[in-house]
């Protein structure tokens, strides 16, 4: 009886084992290259605010909004079987209701900025809910379902405001997208852990997690089984919803502007790249949030050592392509079959050995 | 399909409803989609602000963001026989067969925003803006400052694009030929104009210990985000600071910034065509002859660039986007 789920264990743990082969990877190339790459500075910004630097925190900060998105993204993907691409359309309708809702009061107050957060989230949410229905209800591949609002939500986010680039600043919203004064750390990192706890919280209490991953594993079963496949798709939609949300609000907040066009521009792509790297199965069933943050931060520290490398901008999409590629080769099905049959021919109880690498 | 049936029904009503009413001069305007930046929002209001039946016009508005799109809507109004077509082109080439189709049926094209590469018989006028002088109105700015030295962060925008060659070659010359003069880093937004992508370039630069003294974005969204990493990373800015911003298109939002002393400069790129083209049109419906033409037929905007310690409140309210 112990032996298959110990072998079940195994396995949940070797999900993470090429990621983190990745990301140490990363670290030590990084490490050789320049060691200067981890040197982290404090000083004081323009608004008098001490503010922490350095490569490392730019990449925590930086991946935020990705790594926000990637968690919502994995619930999808493990309910659904398929991915959304519409995340950064909705994010730019989410932040287009934020804008709208925030200069509907006389001045951006706390309370404003609230009112403005609720609505962004109602928003996203509804939206998302289009998307759920799509593919819940009337059963429409994710993709071909999200790819409408992919193709049209920037321009309804344009027209909510019928303002190209509206400007919101406030001190409150700085704190946000910035550091609080008297906290170097950049807020969005307390907010991915925040969404991180909350998720965790929401996997401890309820069942979400067993059901997300029956109906992904196999919808008939689940419905003999007394879970409504319907409404646990329609709730993996809800929950990025809030994702995408809180991520525009980010989006928002660092630069105290809203540019419809390049709001989480692209960041579908990367999200469900994040997912993959994570080694998450795209067509549903098992996951782990943990992969899919992780594949977060790979994501963006690659791009941050391409460009303190100085590779030209133009050309970084190409190397950073290159080496995702790797990844998500070493992690595919087949090079991990060959790669555990490798060592269990080296050393019986190769399973043991993989779970001792991580 | 639906898309060109609705396209299709639009203009078939617009039309029916200028023959029933009224017989004012017949536009068709062609620009692109105003949700792309500040600069084009301003452009398209500003256009539809001065072509309206109060001021004589019958005008029916197409914004495409693309050249085929564009096109079908330049054969459109050929076939309802608008008096005048103006052209703000999302290519500069291709343009030729329909301006000449245009030409042989009579009807007057005029070129704002943008050059399109085309013989200056196949247009009546081109109102424009000379994307190079902006660039050197700010290298001028830049030099009249005598710095001991200029270590500047170049952060272009969409690369290939007028405004970013124009911008971007004044800049590289003067280097080039001023030791005095380098570049610390280059970047871009590659095929957008995103802020988010300066700001990340701003922060390798600043993460790899690259001592900049000066911010040359090449449009206002970019300026932002340089600025917010450079706040991020406690670097001081503006007017006080130990790092001149420099931006263009002169938003509001971006003048405010000057006068606060947080930026230091923004160039002006006008996209106040309309005006200009409105009285040339009315000239020739008068009868008379359009004056001022250069030897490719341009009228070159004026535009001005705003510098931190002199800009007013006026300025920006004159010249805010």
């Amino acid at each position: 009886m112990s032996v298959p789920v110990k072998r079940k264990k195994a396995s949940g743990l070797s999900q993470l084992i090429i990621p983190l082969v990745a990301l140490g990877l990363l670290l030590l190339f990084n490490l050789i290259r320049d060691p200067g790459f981890y040197s982290v500075s404090i000083a004081v910004n323009n608004a008098g605010n001490p503010v922490l630097s350095g490569n490392m925190i730019s990449i925590i900060d930086s991946a935020s909004e990705l790594a926000i998105i990637a968690m919502g993204m994995t619930l999808v993907t493990a309910a659904c079987g398929g991915q959304d691409i519409s995340v950064g359309a909705v994010g730019a309708i989410a932040g287009a209701v934020f804008v709208k809702v925030v200069f509907a009061f006389e001045s951006i107050t706390a309370g404003a900025l609230l009112a403005g957060l609720a609505a962004c989230i109602l928003g996203a949410v509804l939206f998302k809910l289009f998307n759920g229905t799509l593919v819940a209800v009337f059963r429409i591949q994710p993709m071909i379902a999200t790819l409408i609002l992919y193709s049209c939500g920037r321009s309804i986010a344009y027209w909510i405001n019928g303002d190209a680039t509206p400007q919101i600043s406030s001190p409150i919203l700085s704190a946000v997208g910035m550091t609080i004064p008297g906290i170097p750390v950049p807020t969005p990192i307390f907010l991915v852990i925040l969404t991180g706890l909350l998720m965790m919280l929401l996997f401890r209490v309820t069942n979400t997690r067993l059901y997300t991953q029956t109906v992904g594993i196999n919808q008939g079963a689940a419905r003999l089984n007394g879970i409504n496949p319907v409404r646990i798709k329609l709730l993996s939609f809800v929950l990025l919803g809030v994702c995408v949300a809180v991520a525009a609000v980010i989006g928002i907040a660092r630069l105290g502007n809203l540019s419809h066009k390049t709001i989480l521009a692209d960041i579908e792509m990367d999200a469900i790249l994040a997912v993959a790297i994570g080694g998450n199965n795209l067509g549903g069933g098992r996951f782990r949030l943990s992969g899919s943050i992780l594949g977060a931060y790979i994501i963006q520290m690659l791009t941050t050592t391409l460009y303190a490398m100085n590779v030209a901008t133009v050309n970084v999409k190409a190397y950073k392509a290159i080496v995702i590629i790797v990844i998500v080769v070493a992690g595919s099905p087949v090079v991990k079959a060959r790669l555990s049959a490798l060592l269990n021919r080296v050393r019986p109880g190769g399973a043991a050995g993989l779970r001792g690498v991580s | 399909m639906k898309k060109l049936l609705a396209l299709a029904v639009a203009l078939v009503m617009i039309l029916s409803v200028s023959l029933a009413f009224a017989d004012g001069i017949k536009v068709g305007i062609i620009n692109l989609d105003p949700a792309e930046s500040g600069y084009r929002q301003a452009n398209v209001k500003n256009l539809t602000d001065t072509f309206t039946a109060e001021n004589g016009y019958d005008a029916t508005f197409v914004t495409a963001p693309t050249a085929d799109k564009q096109l079908e809507a330049a054969r459109t109004f050929i076939n309802n026989e608008v008096s005048y077509i103006l052209v703000s082109a999302a290519e500069t080439t291709g343009w030729d067969e329909v301006l000449e189709e245009a030409k042989e049926a009579g009807i007057k094209v005029f070129l704002f925003d943008r050059m399109i590469e085309t013989d200056p018989s196949n247009y009546t006028a081109a109102v424009v803006s000379d994307m190079r002088q902006e660039g050197e109105t700010a290298v001028a700015w830049l030099e009249s400052l005598n710095l001991d030295e200029y270590k500047i962060l170049h952060i272009q925008g969409q690369l290939g694009s007028a405004a970013q060659i124009g911008r971007s070659d004044p800049l590289t010359e003067k280097c080039a030929a001023d030791e005095k003069w380098t570049i610390v880093r280059e970047g871009t937004g590659g095929d957008s104009w995103d802020p988010n992508e300066a700001r990340k370039i701003a922060e390798a630069a600043i993460n790899a210990g690259e001592s900049f003294n000066i911010v040359y974005a090449e449009n206002d969204g970019m300026a932002d985000g340089v600025v917010a990493a450079l706040d991020a990373a406690g670097i001081t800015h503006g007017v006080e600071g130990d790092v001149k911003i420099m931006g263009f298109d002169c938003n509001k939002w971006a003048l405010e910034k000057l006068l606060a002393g947080e930026w230091n400069y923004d160039g002006q790129c006008s996209p106040f065509q309309a005006v200009v083209i409105d009285e040339m049109i009315k000239t020739l419906e008068a009868g008379g002859e359009i004056e001022g033409l250069n030897e490719l037929n341009q009228i070159i905007s004026v535009e001005k660039g705003f510098d931190a310690t002199t800009i007013t409140q006026e300025d920006i309210d004159n010249y805010g986007l």
